[in-house]
């Protein structure tokens, strides 16, 4: 397959690529430039554990071709934390016992991250909607949804 | 200082509150590391050929065209490794890849290893296989019987019974006779699966130095180990098995896997390493769920409520392989007395071979679907007694320290005290059979084990847990052990059982990555054990070790040990508390002459059970008790319900990390719902329908109801600080809970699983065209 050249940003600096057509963009993000805390749970788009952020928004990156993101941003897990600590998102996470095994916790952190940022004070309902596209089968989601709202009180 | 003088549980520091787990902050940063997620120079990639058939014999396999295609590396069949292998010594069954015959649809027929996946495929693609189609056998009443063909030659006399119990203490004939009410249930459960995120994978590396190391996501590391040594002929010490972070197993990781012998096999053939991972159609193929089964259970009651019998048969489905079968088989019979005093007992069960993907161990194995038709049996025995059904298990309530008709030791139990905190929570009195039509609310009991006192080896003799300790002139404490911690939080809850002992801050101990290398055995996360039997060689470490530190301390402030206490970060005399050293002068001098400190803990279960033929089956050195109260609303007019509140009393004896125990409890009720919901290994014939998450559903967040955790347990006598598990207990008083509710709500018992809303439609119906009312409706 030949390679093509795209260009977009990735955890705000910009990269320049090459990537056969069909590359998709977990495969991209993982194999190719070793962003591994993206995880790959089905390949079909079924268990949101491969959720990155694209323009801000949680994006399935086993669904989006690489060559979707060209001239947009991509954020991922590794970008969440500040130089140093946690984001309030993720520490809310360690403190309410939001994690068990930690497989679905990068999407987890990814879509309540964006949630925060459109509705800083979400009411359970809508935290409840927004995490309907990422399984979890250890929590029972139960403290995912307090650590979401704990963040959103917040210091 | 002995463990045995420390017996009981001294007031805690750190153990009994919220501790967030240690490895969190890795995960919250996708720092974590995953098996998935390492890469090794020159690593290759794997792909499996599965069966396309469920039923039928390798006439002929022809690899020759695979092997000679570009960036093919090594083509691997079963004549190569023959030697069966299986979790359970005694049902050797499996090989890791078909010999002669294949026995479920994507059963393992080849495999490749290829710079890359597209070369991997075009391989599997070029490989001539040809197959002699047998009777496809798919319904396990068929297979009692002599079969042509049976799946296995160990089937028991030609038919596909892989393991058959029968069970009788007392007088069941006899009980029945006498019984002044008596209650007949029947109940047909789907096969479940664990459904955790991570797909299995494995890597494998054989070095020139004559070594082979396995990283898996395993529950059991030391099985695997055992399982690789067995089938590949390497002996033990050349082979290194590593667990990094798992992504959830649910007792689908526990069994050894063939693709994880495989891996190593096609690494020692290419001498390369080479990563082997899954798609989703796979880990739903290779299974290993909870088996779909058919039970039937009567019990018999004196005038008082009092139960003088239970007579219980079970037929499971066992899929391809043996896997746990056998233990299946005994604890679909022996964990149904669950929390009540049985005088008289008899089972009979049956777990037969079917040409589907193997059933085995999943989270409350053998502990839930005979539970559920139990629960229900009991409910219904109320309303035929008149009696309440809290009031009902009351009375039949097995006391603490007491033997159970088949000799189970029975050492602390608060269930009541569960009762007593459902039914005052919940405001049972007030609504049990007065809310409103459409509106109910039920009650399920819980009965688990504390870990299995039979290990599955016994050759050779040793201890089901070892940890190991090394604290250095830095002060940082490092643990080893095989315990596997797959989420549930063992790793933190290791950690500061040691920490407590020590006086420590939690942060001055890591546990270190699993690795057979240097972690010495705990067999691993199964069984609902690593609290109890972790806990407690923890604990033993820690108190070797705190020994060693208060010696030195009583050289440095000239007090004899006996006079010291344990502060934090301190050692000071107990009368005396001024006077004292820090945790790092103590350690300090103690290291002058031994350099590093070590110390050893270990953890062995006491004698245990009869001498009868499986009498060491469901033995426990503790169990969990459990009573729990669900709230429905049903849609009287479509069938859907919502189970709005669950109030979950748990006795785990002294919960040591009340985080991690909710979490287990309310993880553990999401996977019952699911089960109970709709949730289903849904075959034609012998093919699976629906191998996908998209189809496979497991609950929503909108599906969770409100879940109210009530922990009233008293501390166990063995248990380390009194605890005792809460890794599966927590999940098997859920579904009858919400059945038994369901009958609140619409007066209709529901004993084919998943409850989905169309048969609780039908059951309204059925109710409503037979003219029976029920609370004021028609």
């Amino acid at each position: 397959m030949p390679h093509r050249p795209f260009s977009f940003r990735l955890n705000g600096r910009e990269r320049s690529l090459e990537a056969p057509a069909e590359r998709v963009l977990l495969d991209l993000l993982r194999e190719d430039l070793g962003l591994v805390g993206t995880k790959r749970g089905c390949d079909l788009g079924t268990c949101g554990c491969c959720t990155v952020l694209l323009d801000g928004r949680p994006t399935l990156s086993c669904l989006t071709l690489a060559h979707e993101v060209a001239g947009r941003h991509v954020q991922t897990i590794e970008a969440v934390a500040p130089t140093t600590g946690l984001s309030r998102v993720q520490s809310a996470f360690v403190e309410h016992g939001a994690t068990q095994c930690g497989f679905c916790t990068p999407g987890f952190v990814l879509t309540a991250t964006a949630l925060l940022r459109d509705h800083p004070h979400p009411t359970r309902e809508q935290v409840v909607a927004a995490i309907s596209g990422n399984l979890c089968r250890c929590t029972g989601y139960t403290k995912i949804i307090e650590a979401i709202l704990a963040a959103a009180e917040g210091p | 200082m002995t463990a045995a003088r420390r017996t009981v549980a001294p007031p805690t520091r750190l153990l009994g509150g919220r501790i967030p787990y240690i490895e969190a902050p890795l995960k919250v940063t996708g720092r974590a590391e995953y098996t998935d997620d390492l890469k090794r120079p020159g690593m290759l990639l794997a792909r499996l050929l599965r069966s396309p058939y469920a039923h039928a014999r390798i006439r002929s396999l022809d690899v020759a065209a695979a092997r000679s295609m570009p960036g093919v590396h090594a083509v691997l069949t079963g004549d190569r490794y023959p030697t069966p292998f299986g979790v359970l010594p005694i049902t050797h069954d499996e090989t890791a890849l078909a010999v002669g015959k294949v026995r479920y649809l994507g059963d393992i027929v080849a495999a490749v290893a290829a710079d890359d996946e597209l070369s991997a495929d075009r391989a599997l693609r070029a490989i001539r296989v040809d197959y002699e189609p047998l009777a496809e056998h798919v319904d396990p009443r068929v297979g009692l019987q002599r079969v042509d063909e049976p799946i296995h030659a160990r089937g028991l006399n030609g038919s596909n019974v892989q393991k058959e119990v029968a069970q009788h203490f007392g007088d069941v004939d006899a009980a029945l006779a006498r019984a002044r009410a008596q209650v007949h249930l029947r109940a047909t459960f789907a096969g479940v699966t664990h459904a955790f995120t991570e797909p299995q994978v494995t890597i494998a590396e054989a070095t020139p130095d004559g070594r082979l190391t396995v990283w898996s996501a395993t529950q059991v590391p030391h099985y695997l180990h055992r399982a690789l040594s067995e089938v590949l002929g390497w002996p033990l010490h050349r082979i290194r098995v590593i667990k990094p972070e798992v992504g959830g197993g649910f007792g689908g990781k526990s069994d050894p896997l063939p693709h994880e012998i495989v891996c190593a096999a096609l690494a020692i053939e290419t001498g390369r390493p080479v990563k082997l991972l899954f798609d989703r159609e796979e880990v739903f193929l290779t299974n290993h769920g909870r088996h779909p089964v058919q039970n039937e259970v009567t019990i018999a009651a004196d005038a008082e409520g009092r139960i003088s019998a239970f007579d219980i048969q079970a037929l499971i489905e066992g899929g391809a392989w043996s896997s746990f079968g056998t233990v299946t088989t005994y604890y679909n019979g022996v964990l149904s007395m669950g929390p009540y005093r049985v005088p008289n007992f008899r089972y009979h069960g049956r777990r037969v071979y079917t040409n589907r993907p193997p059933n085995g161990a999943m989270r409350a194995h053998g502990g839930t679907n005979l539970r559920y038709t139990v629960e229900l049996a009991m409910d219904l025995l109320a309303e035929q007694l008149g009696v309440d059904p809290i009031d009902l298990r009351r009375r039949n309530a097995l006391a603490p320290h007491s033997t159970t008709v088949n000799q189970f030791r029975i050492t602390s139990t608060s269930f009541k005290q569960c009762l007593d905190a459902v039914e005052s929570r919940s405001g049972w009195r007030e609504k049990f059979r007065r809310l409103p039509y459409g509106r109910g609310i039920g009650l399920g009991a819980g009965f688990y084990i504390s870990g299995s006192n039979s290990p599955i080896h016994f050759s050779p003799r040793m201890p089901q847990s070892t940890v190991h300790l090394k604290v250095d002139m830095d002060g940082g404490i490092a643990v080893h052990s095989m315990q596997a911690d797959i989420g549930q939080g063992s790793s933190t809850l290791l950690a500061a059982i040691v920490a407590e002992v020590l006086g420590v801050d939690l942060e001055r101990v890591h546990v270190v990555r699993v690795d057979s290398d240097v972690s010495p055995i705990d067999i691993g996360s199964y069984s609902s054990r690593v609290t109890f039997m972790m806990g407690n060689a923890a604990r033993q470490a820690a108190e070797h070790l705190v020994e060693q530190l208060l010696h030195a301390a009583g050289e440095l402030t000239g007090y004899p040990e006996d006079e010291l206490v344990v502060a934090h970060e301190r050692y000071q005399v107990g009368h005396r508390p001024e006077i004292g050293v820090s945790f790092l002068e103590a350690l300090h001098k103690a290291i002058e002459r031994s350099g590093a400190l070590v110390a050893t803990g270990a953890y062995t279960g006491p004698p245990m059970g009869g001498t009868f033929k499986g009498s060491r089956a469901g033995t426990s050195p503790a169990y969990s008790f459990a009573a729990y109260i669900a709230e429905v609303e049903v849609d009287v007019e479509t069938g859907l319900f919502d189970v709005e509140k669950v109030w979950a009393a748990f006795d785990c004896g002294r919960p040591l990390n009340r985080l991690a125990v909710e979490g287990q409890i309310e993880g553990s009720i999401h996977m019952a719902l699911g089960q109970f919901l709709g949730e289903t290994m849904s075959y034609r014939g012998p093919r699976l329908m629906n191998p996908s998450l998209l189809e496979y559903k497991i609950p929503t967040p909108q599906q969770m109801p409100e879940v109210e955790v009530l922990l009233v347990g008293e501390d166990d006598p063995e248990g380390p600080f009194g605890a005792k598990e809460a890794g599966e207990g927590p999940l098997v008083a859920t579904m009858p809970a919400v059945a038994n509710a369901l009958y609140d709500a619409v007066g209709v018992r529901f004993t084919d699983l998943p409850v989905t809303p169309d048969k609780v439609l039908k059951g309204i119906d059925a109710r409503r065209s037979a003219g029976a009312g029920w609370k004021g409706t028609r």
